[in-house]
């Protein structure tokens, strides 16, 4: 019972979240002296990937996972990890991940935390690191109980190099027992193009004082295209139904990081910057000078967004020509 | 249909970071003037449950708190909001028992409750953010759990469950007894209750048990750090110099601050 077991849902790919749950992965199982092991879950897609990091690969792409499914899947994560005995059980920050960690934790008779920034064994013990209090304070919490099962906020943590030699790939073979109590029916993107807010290099986002569906269309919609940016919210405008709720960024939306954030009419409360920690450079656009998001802005500009926005067209129009 | 609600009390998390302080000895925040409120995604719950007997009439609503003496103001805001009937468990132990330990109180006050088709709680708390009490909730009862719920319909015997993902939603179909943890979603804003109804809540019945009235080790839900503990809380202190663009007029100050998106998005 020792090594590091992450998890990943092969739907996924091999985006910038694996690569960090990768890395976690890899100097967590360093700093043990013990093997780094990947379970693939749904199709063998990353595993030829995943084997450039790890020591062992083991996938799960019976056709019963091949669709996730919360309980058969759950059911198969809890065979695989008895079998494992791992110490660790890291996972990315996805829906599904985030559903399973804490059910996988108590099948294990292991301990449970989320959102995980830093993760480290101090003796025994595996210290996670995450914001709490709506991201106005951190903490450091000790799991008591092993395995440690932790879901990580994976984009902040850098990769991993590649080994030497490649790891060795496996096929899990087992029963897996289906559970028919809850069944995903149907299925529905609705994500801005192919592209994801979480590997968005541009964000332009706004908040409560956008005032309505109508200026994230006519305004921000444009100055987004211009930017060759994506488009979010702050959980106001995403309640108001203004934007729909994938657009949503903060301690409950999605944690992004750019390399410019632009918050438009954003107030800028700690829930919502919580999801914006890791933006290279964060710029506002807000009427009230004592708006918290100035705090953490690198440059901004006290206006209102309705005279500002259209101005701001015009001028990156005429500088980038 | 037998609904259950879990509602959490919490310090108002709403309270301005310049104002938040924490005790880093206790490891816990410092209650200071702030409210104590309901979480947001619990009252996301009750919203829910509400709507859903609205279409389904004659299903009852329970709402149950596990906390200090004071949630019961979060009990009594749910019945004024009508849910039927309310339970408290009072803690009179550690003020922050980690996540096994409130599912544990929470699963043993729900069987002695009676038996419930759907149980309901938020995704995650405002305070702590732990998102785990409806997961762990669910394999203490044995059973499934579907999580990030922002809407529920009944379809013949079975729930139709309608909950977000990374990339949009998806619909499940559940066979109750099922646990959902509820996300915000613009249909589940929570109601504000008439002030009438919040002075009749104050004459209805609301059952209050300790931790000795459960079928569970009592003390070790007062030492409530067996699954984890906090070992060190601060609050970090990471502050930027804004550089409030310069210019006479708002058209100088837009260049200046174009020329700055200009610098950080050329080199992309």
């Amino acid at each position: 019972m020792s090594d590091v077991v992450i998890c990943l849902f092969a739907a996924a790919g091999f985006d910038k979240a694996a690569q960090g749950l990768t890395g976690a992965g890899r100097r967590l199982a360093d700093s043990l002296g013990v093997p780094l092991r990947a379970v693939v879950i749904g199709a063998d897609a990353l595993a030829p990937e995943l084997a450039r990091f790890c020591e062992t690969v083991v996938v799960a792409d019976k056709a019963e996972l091949a669709q996730y499914q919360p309980e058969t899947c759950l059911n198969a994560l809890t065979r695989l990890c008895t079998e494992l005995r791992p110490r660790a059980v890291l996972f990315a920050n996805d829906t599904y991940s985030q559903e399973l960690t804490p059910r996988l934790a108590h099948r294990l008779g292991g301990s449970a935390v989320g959102d995980g920034v830093e993760v480290r064994f101090e003796r025994e013990a595996l210290r996670v690191v995450r914001q709490v209090y709506g991201g106005k304070a951190q903490a450091v919490i000790e799991l008591k109980r092993a395995p440690a099962v932790v879901w990580l906020r994976a984009r902040s943590f850098a990769p991993a190099p590649p080994r030497a030699q490649s790891g060795e790939i496996t096929r899990a073979e087992f029963e897996v027992q289906a559970d028919a109590r809850t069944r995903v029916v149907e299925r529905v993107r609705e994500e801005q193009g192919e592209s994801r807010l979480e590997e968005a290099r541009v964000i332009v986002s706004g908040g409560r004082g956008v005032g309505g569906p109508e200026g994230f269309e006519t305004e921000l919609k444009p100055l987004a295209e211009q930017l060759g940016a994506q488009l979010a919210a702050s959980r106001a405008a995403c309640d108001a139904g203004w934007v729909p709720p994938t657009w949503q960024v903060g301690q409950t939306g999605k944690k992004v990081s750019p390399e410019l954030y632009l918050a438009i009419a954003i107030t800028g409360a700690s829930q919502h910057m919580a999801g914006i920690s890791e933006a290279k450079t964060i710029a506002a656009i807000n009427t009230d000078p004592e708006a918290p998001i100035f705090k953490h802005c690198r440059f901004g500009i006290i206006a209102d967004y309705r005279e500002a926005v259209p101005l701001l067209r015009e001028k990156l129009a005429a500088l980038r020509k | 249909m037998n609904i259950l609600v879990c509602l959490k009390q919490i310090l108002d998390p709403e309270v301005p970071a310049r104002d938040f302080r924490v005790d880093t000895v206790r490891r816990e925040a410092e209650r200071g003037s702030a409210n104590l409120v309901t979480n947001i995604f619990c009252e996301n719950a009750l919203e829910t449950a509400l709507q859903f007997r609205e279409r389904a009439p004659g299903a009852k609503i329970t709402a149950l708190s596990y906390g200090a003496p004071t949630a019961e103001d979060s009990l009594r805001k749910a019945l004024a909001m009508k849910a039927d009937a309310a339970a408290l468990v009072v803690g009179d132990g550690q003020q922050n028992p980690d996540p096994l330990t409130t599912a544990r109180v929470l699963a043993a006050a729900i069987r002695k409750l009676g038996t419930f088709d759907l149980v309901m709680v938020g995704r995650e708390a405002g305070d702590w953010g732990a998102g785990q009490t409806g997961g762990l909730i669910a394999e203490e009862l044995g059973l499934p759990c579907v999580s990030f719920v922002d809407r529920i319909e009944s379809a013949g015997g079975r729930l139709r469950l309608r909950r977000q993902t990374d990339s949009g939603w998806e619909m499940l179909e559940a066979e109750p007894p099922v646990v959902v943890t509820v996300t915000n979603d613009e249909h589940n804003v929570p109601r504000i209750p008439k002030v009438r109804d919040v002075m009749m809540s104050y004459r209805q019945p609301l059952t209050q048990w300790t931790l000795d009235d459960l079928d569970i080790n009592a003390d070790e839900a007062r030492a409530g750090n067996a699954y984890y503990e906090v070992v060190e809380l601060f609050v970090p202190q990471k502050e930027t110099r804004c550089e409030f663009v310069a210019g006479d007029t708002l058209d100088e100050k837009v260049e200046a601050f174009a020329k700055r998106i200009v610098e950080v998005t050329s080199a992309l």
